[in-house]
């Protein structure tokens, strides 16, 4: 009896989770919304600039892949993790930095390009990806061991999928905006990434330079987002002229990690 | 049917019980080491019946293969106490035992098929609990000295022991599923703690109330001794675990020590619980349920003595 009463209770608490793969999904609106204002290039502007880390980088923990030997073999010198990852003067890697608001009535239909995440030598390559509502997602498994991808999304499907050495690549898109998607391999747990699912196409994640460079927006007033792993969200307003370039600098404080 | 105890299947229940207590380390392992879904298809692992055994996947792989053994143990068990046993309750308690090991399945189905909710989990952790309780009073009522004749003690405790026995195993099992809960992302970790409180208290009432009303009694003050050292241990280990949590975090995959604590702590829980229940059964049994013969406490001390043996 306290069987059924325990499962019947898991199975009422679990209608209550996240939508699962497999759950119909209503795309979001602005994913099948009508063919809007397109960007007239003739007058649109651009947003660049630099994410920094205020204050010294914490030190990243060496990765031990003991668990399995062909991650093992795959590096000659140790692994840290990359959760925080800065390049000279203080610039910050993995980032994305998206246009959150401003950009109502505009369309912007998914690119054909899929984006694509591999996993060399046990890790996520890219740390960090970013990809539009609709737009194509290949997960690749270029290692010689069995990964899992776990997809523990919020908004979109959950995922959590096998795939062999040499396996056809995993292809998913996401219906709805999402920052950011936790990807995780459970097989190896210190293997994590991030997706960050966007409704247009100005994001940039950055590398080591922390530079980012957002082309071809068109002339208004947006909300600018930096997000980061650790760090959380940083926001600025910015104006945008016709033709106009502008520069922008986010700064995150190295002693305010998002958990803190 | 025979009325005699039936050793072998006294000895049965007891090796099905430690069983159970060692897919209690494999399923805590699982956890700690953060491998639940490395193993993404149920009930076969990447589509076959062995899987690779890298990473995460021993663990949950490990904790599949002692499943099934536990669960054909239960099968086993059920049948034999249907087919030998006297007392109807316990044919069923058996019946029981079996629905739980079944439902403990498919949870843990659930919980791989839909991405570990914290709610199924949870429960998975929580019946797990449960069905090494009802194994481990399985064994307690299939020894012979539970079947013996015995001659009735008075609970002369205020409030009764029996009762605070009963309240102390009711709010171990319920620590266990806040336990369970903060483990699994449910809850915080305040509710576990308040449950630690609670429990804690409990347990050293009980544990004194057996040792001023049952002083001549060397199995009950044996249960008290036991029921303190086991909760002392468990309050240092959940304060290590908790240590070991906060430093692990820093690490980009889960540490020995952090893995060794949390699965000890879970572990210690069940042995509580185990300990809790057995000391109340035992005084369910020597104390009776109603009104019986009351011997005196000199009488009572060798009664005890024997219904341990």
């Amino acid at each position: 009896m306290y069987s059924l009463a325990l499962g019947a209770f898991a199975l009422a608490m679990a209608g209550c989770g996240g939508k699962k793969e497999g759950a119909l999904e209503t795309p979001a609106p602005s994913a099948s919304a009508p063919a809007g204002k397109t960007v007239d290039a003739a007058t649109a502007g651009e947003v660049t600039g630099t994410v920094k880390l205020d204050g010294p980088a914490p030190k990243m923990k060496a990765i031990n892949m003991a668990a399995d030997p062909a991650c093992a073999k795959a590096h000659t010198s140790p692994v840290t993790n990359e959760e925080v990852l800065t390049g000279d003067d203080g610039t910050l890697a993995n980032v994305v930095v998206y246009v959150k608001s401003g950009l109502d009535g505009y369309s912007f239909p998914a690119p054909s390009t899929p984006v694509k995440l591999d996993q060399p030598g046990c890790r996520y390559h890219p740390h960090v990806i970013g990809a539009q509502v609709g737009q194509n997602i290949e997960v690749f498994n270029s290692d010689q061991t069995i990964h899992n991808t776990h997809l523990s999304s919020k908004e979109n499907r959950e995922l959590n999928q096998s795939q062999l050495p040499g396996a056809q690549p995993i292809e998913k898109s996401f219906a709805r905006e999402e920052i950011a998607i936790p990807v995780r391999c459970n097989v190896h747990p210190w293997m994590k990434a991030y997706m960050a699912v966007l409704p247009n196409p100005y994001f940039q994640v950055t590398g080591k330079d922390g530079a980012f460079d957002l082309k071809d927006l068109p002339p208004g007033t947006y909300i600018l987002v930096a997000w980061h792993e650790i760090y959380g969200t940083s926001e600025q307003t910015i104006t945008i002229g016709p033709k106009e370039s502008k520069s922008v600098t986010f700064a995150f404080k190295a002693s305010a990690a998002a958990g803190d | 049917m025979d009325t005699t105890p039936n050793r072998s299947l006294h000895k049965y229940a007891i090796f099905t019980a430690l069983s159970t207590f060692f897919l209690l380390i494999a399923g805590a392992l699982v956890t700690s080491n953060d491998a639940g879904l490395s193993i993404p298809d149920w009930p076969l692992a990447y589509g076959s019946l062995v899987p690779p055994m890298v990473g995460g996947i021993r663990y949950e792989y490990i904790h599949r293969v002692v499943a099934t053994f536990v669960g054909l143990l239960t099968i086993g068990l059920a049948t034999w106490l249907w087919r030998a046993e006297k007392r109807v309750w316990l044919r069923w308690l058996g019946l029981a035992a079996l629905g739980g090991v079944v439902a403990q399945g498919i949870l843990g189905g659930m919980t791989v098929r839909m991405y570990q909710p914290p709610a199924v989990s949870a429960a998975h952790a929580t019946l797990a609990q449960l069905f090494f309780s009802t194994v481990i009073a399985i064994a307690v009522f299939t020894s012979a000295w539970w079947q013996n004749e015995l001659v009735e003690m008075e609970d002369r405790g205020a409030p009764r022991v029996r009762c605070l026995a009963i309240w102390t195993t009711v709010a171990v099992f319920l620590q266990l599923i806040l336990g369970a809960a903060f483990r699994h992302n449910g809850f915080g970790i305040i509710p576990h703690l308040i449950g630690a409180a609670i429990v804690t208290i409990l347990i050293f009432l009980t544990a004194g109330a057996l040792k001023r009303h049952f002083s001549h009694s060397r199995p009950l003050r044996k249960c008290a001794r036991l029921l303190r050292i086991l909760i002392g241990v468990q309050l240092l280990l959940g304060a290590g675990a908790w240590w070991s949590r906060v430093y692990s975090a820093q690490f980009p995959q889960p540490i020995a020590v952090m893995v060794t604590l949390t699965v000890v702590h879970t572990v210690t829980g069940a042995l509580v619980l185990a300990a809790i229940l057995v000391t109340t059964l035992v005084l369910y049994r020597i104390l009776g349920v109603g009104v019986g013969t009351t011997m005196a406490d000199s009488d009572s001390s060798a009664t005890t003595e024997r219904i341990a043996q």
